[in-house]
């Protein structure tokens, strides 16, 4: 239901992922994940590895952070991240690019895991690995199943719907076999025997090549999916691939489906096969006016501008720089900002279409209503918050939006509706806990 | 390269604007504007540029001295009230008449109730109700359809078909000429044929979808075939007659698609459509007025807010009451 279709602009789709230059200083954030900040277990001073811990989970809702370079830890500061806030991070210099030892560096591919669900749940855990969709849920949360629920299917989102990213495609046609083991892994961690593999047809030559590799694992199926946005929202997803709607105020869990990103399930496999924790990602450069559209494995921690740099620099008419897709990403206040776990890409918006225009009445031409794919209405919402009516906000379902923008996008009358949803969402969320805390 | 730009996501707009959506309905006007001059000639000229005229200054007027907010005639939905009010009235009206319409249209069905977006009901057909009901003598003297007609307030006259269901007049004209627009009328209301070129236009656009005009002409011609297949003798008009005659094509396919004034979801435009269609219907059958088109749609009009409220568009994951 739903669902726009913006024009795709995958200019740096085929572009083989190269590796980003390491930078002379690396800060990492420690809390860049949904979840509890790390702790960190470092100080000034002392001398760091690649793949060495530097920040321990705080929580069972919260991931380890490892250090993404080899060098000296410099200090433990506030760094500007996405969000334009100063976030607690480790500032590390550079020295040389020294791996931990036990991290398999070789490039065969490990076909055998012998580990049992728990032991992998538990490697994951210890890898720091959170989802790389862009959500950076702690994985081995998600692949921990609450008591009573059992997982049905395993599905790997590898939809990649927002315009203009690609690494996520870019890393199936490069990695497709390191992939499908990493699935088998994930399979075996949640103890199912059948894995969906969704990716959109405008990706046909990914497709044809998952394709032709799964056929040698048992239970993987590799699904064709309309292009659309959101196809690759987790719930929109799971209704495209098995047929199932969760219920209002519901996880994937309850209709018996686990959602994994591509890129999560690559670095699975690199965790649990090659010991390797997560420490790079791969990253987008993209833009109308940009001259090298880029697919990058970049370090974490690397400031985006060394990459940026790499690729060409900031485009002349630059009016704004996105970390992430076009649809969902954040803008970023500067360049300074690092490559964090949840980064898929840096997109440069020409100055026009950068400024959003003029807001005019509601024409109620229904346009936000046909297009929200929860089937939400925004226009009637946007009111609501204007007025502070809550109550009638949360009986008209706000808490179900997913923050797609699929709304704002298409408003003939330029109307910020999305704008208004997470206010609106936020306050009503609010009332919810409060009401549940005096329960 | 300036300062960025900071602002929250989504980062991208499908370029969408409420100009964009006008330009696409006057477009979609141009046969059945054509179609009008054709058969109604200089009548049609003066009466529809005078409308447009007085409609886009009484809304500058309004906006720049009595609520003095930013000036709106830009999005072109005053031009729009213009010539829609202009396409549901005779081509012999006076022009002051037509003057009063538009005030009335602009200023009370619109601008009272806090211009575009805000108005209950549609105002090009408020103003012709209005006049309707204000000068029921000038408001019912149909000119009959010559080529070209360079007679203005003395065009020779003669009923619409309508009227002849009522007694008025022995003539009806053809199935072909019903469908051409070749019969007495109001400007733009004649000519099938122009009306559903524009309708395919506002389709291939996605300006509107088919629910609402299809619901009306469906139900009408349902319901007048029921009447017609029980008593041919006292319902003489076939459903083919009723669906090219009076303002129901115009009414179906560009007034009551009115964002505005219309329901929010498909169920909801359903249902209205066939409010519309029922009604039209008793009124051209029971009732005293030949055409119902415009009072059904505004009948419908206020039943708009009860649909949307009642008939929610159908939500994510729903579970469904056992």
């Amino acid at each position: 239901m739903g669902g726009i279709h913006p024009k795709t602009y995958k200019f740096s789709a085929g572009k083989q992922i190269q590796a980003a230059p390491i930078p002379n200083q690396a800060i990492i954030p420690l809390g860049h994940y949904l979840g509890g900040p790390s702790l960190p277990i470092v100080k000034a001073g002392d001398r760091v590895k690649v793949g060495q811990m530097i920040g321990q989970a705080s929580g069972f809702v919260s991931a380890n952070v490892h250090s993404s370079v080899s060098g000296i830890v410099n200090k433990l500061d506030s760094h500007i991240d996405a969000s334009g806030y100063n976030v607690p991070s480790v500032f590390i210099d550079v020295q040389g690019d020294e791996w931990l030892e036990s991290i398999d560096r070789s490039i065969e591919i490990g076909r055998e895991c012998t580990l049992t669900s728990t032991e992998i749940i538990k490697k994951i855990s210890e890898s720091g690995i959170v989802g790389l969709g862009g959500a950076t849920f702690p994985t081995h949360v998600k692949l921990t199943p609450p008591p009573g629920k059992k997982a049905e299917i395993l599905i790997i989102n590898a939809v990649e719907c927002e315009p203009y990213l690609t690494c996520d495609h870019q890393l199936m046609l490069e990695k497709t076999e390191e992939i499908l083991i990493g699935i088998t892994i994930l399979m075996k961690a949640i103890q199912v025997e059948k894995a969906i593999v969704g990716i959109e047809n405008n990706k046909k030559d990914a497709i044809d090549l998952m394709k032709k590799y799964a056929k040698s694992f048992a239970g993987i199926e590799i699904m064709s999916l309309q292009v659309q946005y959101p196809q690759g929202g987790e719930k929109q997803l799971i209704d495209a691939s098995i047929g199932r709607q969760i219920p209002s105020g519901s996880l994937p869990i309850e209709v018996g489906a686990v959602v994994q990103n591509v890129g999560t399930t690559f670095a699975v496999y690199e965790a649990v096969q090659k010991n390797k924790p997560l420490i790079e990602r791969v990253i987008t450069i993209t833009g109308k006016s940009v001259k090298n559209h880029s697919n990058y494995r970049a370090r974490l921690g690397t400031p985006l501008a060394n990459i940026v740099d790499h690729a060409g620099g900031i485009p002349e008419d630059t009016g704004k720089i996105v970390a992430g897709g076009p649809m969902m990403g954040r803008a970023l206040v500067s360049l300074e900002v690092t490559v964090a776990k949840g980064t898929s890409g840096v997109l440069f918006i020409q100055t026009p279409e950068a400024a959003r225009k003029k807001m005019q009445n509601c024409i109620r031409c229904t346009k936000c209503v046909v297009a929200c794919p929860m089937g939400l209405e925004p226009y009637l919402l946007m009111s609501q918050s204007e007025r502070s009516m809550w109550t009638e906000m949360e009986k008209d379902r706000i808490m179900d939006c997913i923050e797609c923008g699929c709304c704002s996008f298409c408003c003939p009358s330029n109307r910020p509706l999305l704008d208004h949803l997470r206010y609106g969402k936020s306050s009503v969320g609010k009332i919810i806990r409060n009401r549940q805390t005096k329960k | 390269m300036d300062k960025l730009i900071i602002s929250p996501s989504p980062h991208i707009h499908s370029g969408d604007s409420v100009s964009k959506k006008m330009q696409q309905v006057f477009i979609a006007l141009v046969p059945a504007y054509l179609a009008g001059l054709y058969f109604f000639g200089i009548g049609a000229l003066i009466i529809s540029f005078t409308a447009m005229i007085s409609c886009v200054v009484f809304e500058y007027l309004i906006q720049r001295f009595l609520i003095k907010g930013s000036p709106t005639i830009a999005d072109g939905s005053a031009l729009l009230t213009g010539i829609l009010l202009s396409f549901n009235l005779p081509s012999n009206l006076p022009v002051w008449i037509v003057i009063v319409g538009s005030l009335v249209s602009i200023g009370i069905a619109k601008m009272t109730f806090g211009g575009l977006g805000n108005n209950p009901f549609n105002p090009a057909l408020v103003g012709r109700v209005f006049l309707l009901i204000s000068f029921p003598a000038a408001m019912t003297t149909w000119p009959k359809p010559i080529p070209f007609n360079m007679e203005y307030l003395d065009a020779v006259t003669a009923a619409t078909p309508l009227a002849v269901l009522k007694g008025q007049s022995p003539e009806i004209p053809s199935t072909l000429n019903l469908f051409l627009g070749n019969m007495g009328g109001s400007i733009g209301e004649v000519s099938a044929l122009a009306l559903l070129i524009g309708f395919a236009y506002l389709l291939l656009k996605k300006t509107i979808t088919w629910h609402i005009p299809i619901s009306i002409l469906l139900t009408v011609f349902v319901f007048t075939a029921i009447l017609y297949y029980a008593d041919p003798n006292a319902f003489i008009a076939t459903p083919t007659f009723h669906l090219l005659t009076g303002g129901l094509m115009l009414g179906a396919i560009f007034m009551a698609t009115d964002y505005v004034t219309s329901p929010m979801t498909k169920t909801g435009m359903l249902i209205y459509g066939v409010g519309i269609g029922l009604i039209t219907v008793i009124i051209r059958v029971f009732g005293s007025y030949p055409e119902g088109v415009s009072f059904a749609i505004l009948i419908m009009n206020a039943f708009t807010p009860l649909i949307n409220t009642v008939v929610k568009p159908k939500r994510f994951g729903e579970i469904k009451k056992a």
